[in-house]
C-alpha cells in the first residue's frame, strides 16, 4: 500500500507537469482525489490493514493527499496568473491615440489679464470700484480739472452723445463718482471699457479697457506712488522689471509723471521696440490734483493722493506677443482657442 | 516743436552729446521724441569749381565737365542739366564723388554715361533733399550753383558741401505737453535746458533803434472787447525791402520746420519760434483809415483767408478789422490781400495776446489748425507781446529790410496779477516723500525763472500753469529727479472684496468656462441696421438707443440696446472663416436710454451664441438651465417663448425653438434656435442658437443659502408610467402634474422616452416618465407607492392622457 501511495504521488506529479488548463487540472483532481478516485480508493483500502500499520499508512496517505492538493493548488494558480496575463496582453491598446477631453471653454485674453490684475490689486488691499461708460462731461472731464476748451482735451477724440453727455475717454472718472460717495481713505482700481474715435488699426481702437487706480489717505506721498507702482510691476512682470517715472502733465495730478519700464527686449540697450530709448512707454500717474480733490469735497490740506491709469490692450498685447490689436475684437475661435 | 541745436545755442551751452541733451531733457519733463541731424544722410559731396565745360561726344544735351575737387587732379563728371554751359566755368558746384551718398539711399559711383568715363555726379537742389525755398536764388530743375555771398562765407573746392551751406544743423524733436506753451519756443526750451545742465541761460533783451516818428498819425488801435483780447500792441516798418532771408534765418527755419517765404514774413514766423509769441504783419495799404479794431465778427461776415478759402465768421469769433471789414480771423490767419505782397513798402506789426479758447473754438470751427491758434489756444503771457515785436524790430535792422518806428501802440488790457505761492520745504517734502533741503529747492526754482523770498514763491508771468503748492512741488520734483524718489508701500488698513455683482460676474464667467464656452469681447456700439438683420419689429423699444453724434462710422454708431447682434456678427464671422464649431460668451452691457439728457442704463448680460455639428436646441438650453443651476437659483420654469415674452428679440428666433425661463412672473433669459430669415441676413449657413441671460437683474433675486440634506437611509422605489397625449402637451406640464400628485415623497421624475409615429396617432405623442420616490421615514411600502401612482394616473386624466 505504502507503494501504491508513493505511485499516485509519482503519477500525479508527472501528470500534472503536461496540464495546460483549468479544466484538465480538475479532471485530474477529481481522478486522484475525487470520491471515486484512486486516492480515495486506496484508502479504503486501509480496513484490511494492521493496527500497527494503520496509524503509518494513515500518516502518508494523508502527506500524500496533502502534497497533492498543494501542488494542484499551486497548478491552478499557476493557470489562472497565465491565463490572465494572456488576456491583459490581448487588452493592450494603443495609447497615442488621442484623449477625450472634456470640453472646457477659454477666457478671452483681455479678461484673463484683467483678473490677474484684479486679484494683484484685492492682494494689496483695494477694492473694484464702476462707474458708467455713458458718462457726463462733468465726470469724465471737469471734475478732473479739464473745464470746457481745456487744449488736452484734444488729446482724447471724444463720442458725443449730446453736449452734456459723452462716451468715457478715460477710466479715471470713477474717481470722481467713489471721491463723492466715500470719504477717505480710498483704495479703489475702476477698471473698463473707454471710448475714443481713434480708427481701428493694429494699435488703435475707438474701444479699449483701462484700469485706474486711486489712493487717497492722510499722508499719502509721491514716494508711495513710486512704491505702488513698483510693486504692481514686479507682480506682472516679474522681479526683474525695472520702471522709471518722468516728468509729463495730466490736468488732474499733480505732479504727474508718465511711467516707462525697462525695455523687455533689450533690457535697456536700445533697439526697435523701445525706438533706442531702452524704456518703453506704459502707463501715466500723478498725485490727485488739489482741485480734483477738492471738486469732490475732500480738503487737499488734510488729505492727499494718488492715482495712475493703465492701459489694458497694451499689457495683453506683451504679455502674449499679440501684434495686431484687431485681433483682440475679432473673436476668431482660432485665436480665442490659444489661450 | 521742432527745435535747433544752432539756435538752442544762442542762448544756453550745454555742451552734451545730442544724446545725453535728449535723455536729460526728456528726465526733466521736456519729452524729446528724436531727434534729427540734417545731411546725415549725405556724405562725400564737395564744393567743385567748374574748370571746364565740353561737348559730349555721344550726346546733344550731355556735356563733360572738368572739376576742381580740392585733389591734386581735376575730376570728369558727365551731366546732363542744362544749367551747366561753357559760361559757368568757374562756377562752385555740388558734386558727389566716388562712393558718397545723397538723401533716400542713393549712392554715386564711378561709371560712363554713353561711353564717357564719369566720376560723380553734379547735384541739384533736390538731390541734396533741399526745395527752391531753401535757397531762392537755385533753380529746381538744375545744378544747384552755390552763391558765395549767400553763404556768407569764403568757399573753397573739396569743401564739405554740409559745412559751405550750412546743412548740418541737428533738430530734436518735443513732445511739449499742453500746460507749457511757454516751451513751444526755443527760448522756454533753453531755459528749461540751462536748468537741467545747470548753465547759465544767456538771454538778452531785443533793442533797436528806430527812426523817429509819430505812429498815431498812421494808426489808431482799439480793443473792443477786452474778453477776446488782453494786450494788442503794433508797430510799424517803412521802406520795406522785400527780399530773401539769408541763409543762417533760413537754416534755423528749415531745421523748425517751417519753409522760408521772405526777409518780412521769415521774420514774424522766425519771431514765434524764438519767443513762442505769434507775429502778424499787415501791408498797411489794406488796413482802412489806418484803423484796427478787435473785435467779435458780425453775422453774415466773411473772409477770405491767406490760404484763398472764404470761410463765414460767427459773432463769437474774435476778428481784427479795419474800418470796414475783417483783416485776420485773430489768432489764427490772416486776410488774403491784407499780407506781404511783393510791392509793399510799409508792414505794420502785430504782437497780441488773445482769449485762448475763443481761438480754439474759432479754429476749430473754421477747421484751420495753424501754429499761431495751438500757441494761443493754450494760453499765452500777455507779458511776451512787447519783448516780441522788440526782437522782430530788431531782427528788421539786422537784415536791413526796413526802419522801424521808435514809437508803438500798446493796449494792454491784461489784469492777471503776478501768482504766489508759499514757500514751504517741509510740506513739500513730506507730499513728494522725500529729504531735500530747502536751498536746493530754492536753487532749483530759481534757475526756471521762479523768485523765492520771505517765504513766499514768485512765479514768472509766461509760467501760466502755476497756481498751488502741488505745482511748485513738481517743479521742485523734476530737477530733483523724480527717479530718485525712492519708493515706499502704503500703510493703513487694507480690507478689500468684491461686490455682489462682482462676485456673480465671477461666477458666470467661470461656469461658462466650464461649460465649454469661450469668452468673446466685442464692441459696444453698433449699426442701426443691425436690428433689420436680427427682424426686430420696426416699433421695438430696443430700436430707440443712445445715439452718438460723431461716430467713426454707421456700424459703431449707437450704442447697443441688446448684446444679440454682436454675437450674431462673431457667429457670422467665425462660420465665413470656416471654423466648423464655436460655443462662444460675453459678459457686456447693453445701453438702455432712460430720461432725455439723462444717462442710459448699463444693465449687465451674458450672450451665448454656438453652432457646428450635432449642435441642437437642447444644448442652448442646457447652457442655460447649467448656469442658472449653477449660480443656485432652484425655482426657475421654462416655456415657450410668445412675442409678448418681455423680450423683443424674440423674433429673431424660429418661433417653434424658443423659449424663456422665468423666475416667477420675471422673464430671466431667452434662448432658442435662430429664425431663418436671421441666419440668412447674416450669411450663415447652419442652424445656430443663442441665448441672452439678464445677469444684472439676478442679483435682485434671493438665492437660498445652501443647507447640507441628510443623505437617504431608506432604499428608493422606481415606478414607471406610459402615456399618450396631445402633442400639444409640453412636457414640462406632465411633469408638473406627476410632481403634485406623488408629494412629499417624489425624490426624481425622469423623461426617458417621447415618441411620435407609427402606431401612435396624428397630433398624438408616446412619453415615458420613470418616478422615483423615497420616504425619509422608512422603507416605502407597494402600497404606498400604488397610491401615488393612482393618483398619478388620476392627474394625467385631467388633460386627456391615455395611460398605457
Amino acid at each position: 500500500m505504502k507503494q501504491q501511495l508513493q505511485n499516485i504521488e509519482l503519477m500525479a506529479k508527472a501528470e500534472l507537469e503536461k496540464i495546460s488548463d483549468l479544466a484538465e487540472l480538475e479532471n485530474l483532481r477529481i481522478k486522484i482525489l475525487g470520491k471515486k478516485g484512486e486516492l480515495t480508493a486506496i484508502l479504503k483500502q486501509m480496513s484490511a490493514l494492521t493496527a500497527e500499520e494503520r496509524p503509518v499508512i494513515g500518516q502518508l496517505a494523508n502527506k500524500v493527499r496533502q502534497d497533492i492538493e498543494a501542488d494542484i493548488a499551486d497548478k491552478a494558480a499557476q493557470l489562472k496568473a497565465a491565463l490572465a496575463q494572456k488576456k491583459l496582453q490581448a487588452e493592450k491598446i494603443d495609447v497615442t491615440l488621442p484623449g477625450k477631453k472634456p470640453s472646457v471653454g477659454k477666457l478671452h485674453p483681455i479678461n484673463a489679464v484683467l483678473n490677474e490684475v484684479k486679484e494683484i490689486f484685492l492682494g494689496m488691499g483695494f477694492d473694484i470700484a464702476e462707474g458708467p461708460e455713458v458718462e457726463y462731461d462733468y465726470y469724465n472731464f471737469e471734475a478732473l480739472n479739464l473745464p470746457p476748451d481745456h487744449p488736452a482735451r484734444d488729446t482724447q477724440d471724444t463720442f458725443y452723445v449730446t453736449d452734456n453727455v459723452l462716451l468715457r475717454t478715460q477710466t479715471s472718472g470713477v474717481q470722481v463718482h467713489v471721491m463723492e460717495n466715500k470719504k477717505p481713505p480710498i483704495r479703489i482700481i475702476a477698471p473698463g471699457r473707454v471710448y475714443r474715435s481713434d480708427a481701428v488699426d493694429a494699435t488703435h481702437s475707438p474701444i479699449f479697457h483701462q484700469i485706474e487706480a486711486l489712493v487717497v489717505d492722510k499722508g499719502i506721498t509721491m514716494a508711495d506712488l513710486v512704491g505702488t507702482l513698483d510693486m504692481l510691476m514686479k507682480r506682472l512682470y516679474g522681479d526683474d522689471c525695472k520702471i522709471r517715472l518722468r516728468p509729463h502733465h495730466f490736468p488732474f495730478t499733480e505732479p504727474s509723471a508718465e511711467v516707462d519700464v525697462l525695455c523687455f527686449n533689450c533690457g535697456g540697450k536700445g533697439c526697435s521696440m523701445c525706438k533706442g530709448e531702452g524704456y518703453v512707454e506704459l502707463l501715466g500717474a500723478g498725485m490727485v490734483h488739489p482741485k480734483v480733490l477738492k471738486n469732490c469735497g475732500i480738503d487737499p490740506e488734510v488729505y492727499s493722493g494718488f492715482a495712475f491709469g493703465l492701459g489694458l490692450e497694451r499689457i495683453v498685447m506683451r504679455k502674449y506677443g499679440i501684434n495686431d490689436m484687431r485681433l483682440l475684437y475679432e473673436n476668431d475661435m482660432r485665436f480665442l482657442e490659444q489661450f | 516743436m521742432d527745435l535747433s541745436m544752432k539756435w538752442l545755442a544762442d542762448y544756453v551751452d550745454v555742451d552734451a552729446p545730442v544724446k545725453t541733451f535728449c535723455s536729460k531733457m526728456t528726465m526733466t519733463g521736456s519729452k524729446v521724441e528724436g531727434y534729427e541731424t540734417e545731411g546725415s544722410e549725405i556724405s562725400k559731396v564737395v564744393v567743385a569749381k567748374l574748370l571746364s565745360v565740353k561737348p559730349h561726344e555721344n550726346s546733344d544735351h550731355l556735356v563733360v565737365c572738368q572739376v576742381d575737387v580740392g585733389e591734386e587732379n581735376p575730376v570728369q563728371i558727365v551731366t546732363g542739366a542744362p544749367n551747366i554751359r561753357e559760361e559757368n566755368v568757374g562756377d562752385l558746384v555740388p558734386a558727389a564723388l566716388n562712393g558718397s551718398t545723397l538723401p533716400g539711399g542713393i549712392k554715386i559711383k564711378n561709371g560712363k554715361l554713353r561711353g564717357v568715363e564719369s566720376n560723380g555726379m553734379l547735384c541739384s537742389l533736390g538731390e541734396l533733399g533741399l526745395t527752391v525755398h531753401d535757397f531762392p536764388y537755385a533753380i529746381a530743375d538744375g545744378i544747384f550753383i552755390l552763391n558765395e555771398d549767400d553763404c556768407g562765407k569764403k568757399l573753397y573746392p573739396g569743401m564739405d558741401i554740409k559745412e559751405a551751406i550750412g546743412l548740418n544743423d541737428t533738430s530734436v524733436e518735443f513732445e511739449i505737453t499742453s500746460n507749457r506753451a511757454d516751451c513751444l519756443s526755443v527760448l522756454g526750451l533753453a531755459r528749461e535746458a540751462a536748468a537741467t545742465f545747470d548753465k547759465p541761460f544767456n538771454y538778452k533783451y531785443p533793442e533797436y533803434k528806430g527812426v523817429c516818428e509819430d505812429i498815431n498819425k498812421y494808426l489808431d488801435i482799439e480793443i473792443e472787447n477786452s474778453e477776446l483780447c488782453y494786450r494788442y500792441i503794433g508797430g510799424i516798418v517803412r521802406n520795406v525791402k522785400i527780399g530773401p532771408s539769408p541763409l543762417w534765418m533760413r537754416e534755423r527755419l528749415r531745421a523748425s520746420g517751417v519753409r522760408p517765404i521772405n526777409n518780412l514774413v521769415d521774420i514774424t514766423n522766425y519771431v514765434m519760434l524764438e519767443y513762442g509769441q505769434p507775429m502778424h504783419a499787415f501791408d498797411i495799404r489794406y488796413i482802412k483809415d489806418g484803423k484796427i479794431r478787435i473785435r467779435n465778427a458780425k453775422e453774415g461776415e466773411t473772409i477770405t483767408t491767406l490760404d484763398g478759402v472764404t470761410r463765414e465768421l460767427s459773432p463769437e469769433m474774435p476778428v481784427i478789422a479795419d474800418a470796414e471789414k475783417p483783416v485776420a480771423v485773430a489768432g489764427v490767419m490772416g486776410g488774403e490781400y491784407s499780407g506781404i505782397m511783393d510791392d509793399t513798402t510799409t508792414v505794420v506789426f502785430e504782437s497780441a495776446c488773445f482769449h485762448g479758447a475763443s481761438v480754439r473754438r474759432t479754429a476749430k470751427k473754421l477747421g484751420m489748425r495753424t501754429d499761431a491758434s495751438a500757441r494761443f489756444e493754450k494760453g499765452l503771457d500777455a507779458n511776451g507781446t512787447l519783448p516780441a515785436i522788440l526782437r522782430a524790430f530788431e531782427l528788421c535792422e539786422l537784415l536791413g529790410c526796413g526802419e522801424p518806428f521808435d514809437t508803438l501802440i500798446d493796449k494792454n488790457c491784461n489784469t492777471k496779477p503776478q501768482v504766489t505761492v508759499p514757500f514751504d520745504p517741509e510740506w513739500t517734502n513730506a507730499f513728494l516723500g522725500t529729504d531735500i533741503p530747502a536751498e536746493d529747492m530754492i536753487n532749483y526754482l530759481e534757475r526756471i525763472g521762479f523768485e523765492v523770498k520771505d517765504g513766499t514763491v514768485y512765479s514768472p508771468s509766461f509760467r501760466i500753469d502755476i497756481e498751488s503748492k502741488a505745482d511748485i512741488a513738481e517743479e521742485i520734483a523734476r530737477f530733483y529727479g523724480y527717479d530718485k524718489i525712492e519708493g515706499t508701500i502704503i500703510t493703513g488698513v487694507a480690507n478689500a472684496k468684491l461686490t455682489d455683482k462682482q462676485h456673480l460676474e465671477e461666477k458666470v464667467e467661470r461656469t461658462c468656462v466650464a461649460m465649454g464656452l469661450s469668452q468673446i469681447n466685442t464692441f459696444s456700439f453698433i449699426s442701426p441696421k443691425y436690428y433689420d438683420k436680427i427682424c426686430l419689429p420696426k416699433d421695438s423699444k430696443l430700436r430707440s438707443g443712445v445715439v452718438i453724434t460723431n461716430p467713426l462710422g454707421e456700424d459703431t454708431s449707437v450704442m447697443r440696446t441688446t448684446v444679440i447682434p454682436s454675437m450674431m456678427e462673431v457667429l457670422a464671422r467665425n462660420y465665413s472663416l470656416r471654423n466648423p464649431a464655436v460655443s462662444l460668451f460675453e459678459i457686456g452691457n447693453e445701453y438702455l436710454p432712460t430720461e432725455a439728457g439723462k444717462l442710459p442704463n448699463e444693465p449687465m448680460r451674458l450672450a451665448v451664441g454656438m453652432y457646428g455639428d450635432g449642435v441642437d436646441f437642447y444644448d442652448i438650453k442646457g447652457t442655460v438651465e447649467g448656469l442658472l443651476d449653477s449660480l443656485g437659483l432652484v425655482d426657475y420654469e421654462i416655456e415657450a417663448a410668445k412675442p409678448d415674452c418681455g423680450f423683443d428679440e424674440v423674433s429673431a428666433f424660429h418661433p417653434g425653438r424658443v423659449a424663456v425661463a422665468k423666475i416667477g412672473e420675471m422673464p430671466i433669459a431667452i434662448f432658442g434656435e435662430l429664425h431663418p430669415d436671421v441666419l440668412e441676413n447674416y450669411g450663415i449657413g447652419v442652424k445656430a442658437y443663442c441665448a441672452k441671460v439678464l445677469i444684472a437683474e439676478l442679483l435682485d433675486i434671493d438665492i437660498p443659502e445652501k443647507l447640507y440634506k441628510p443623505l437617504p437611509k431608506y432604499p428608493a422605489t422606481t415606478r414607471d408610467v406610459a402615456l399618450i397625449c396631445d402633442d400639444e402637451i409640453p412636457v414640462a406640464a406632465l411633469e408638473k402634474l406627476i410632481k403634485g400628485a406623488v408629494g412629499s415623497i417624489l425624490e426624481k421624475v425622469t423623461l426617458f422616452d417621447v415618441y411620435k409615429g407609427k402606431q401612435i396617432e396624428d397630433g398624438k405623442k408616446s412619453c415615458a416618465f420613470s418616478i422615483s420616490m423615497r420616504s425619509h421615514d422608512g422603507t416605502l411600502t407597494d402600497d404606498q407607492a400604488d397610491a401615488a401612482m393612482k393618483r398619478v394616473v388620476k392627474a394625467l386624466r385631467t388633460v386627456d392622457a391615455q395611460i398605457r
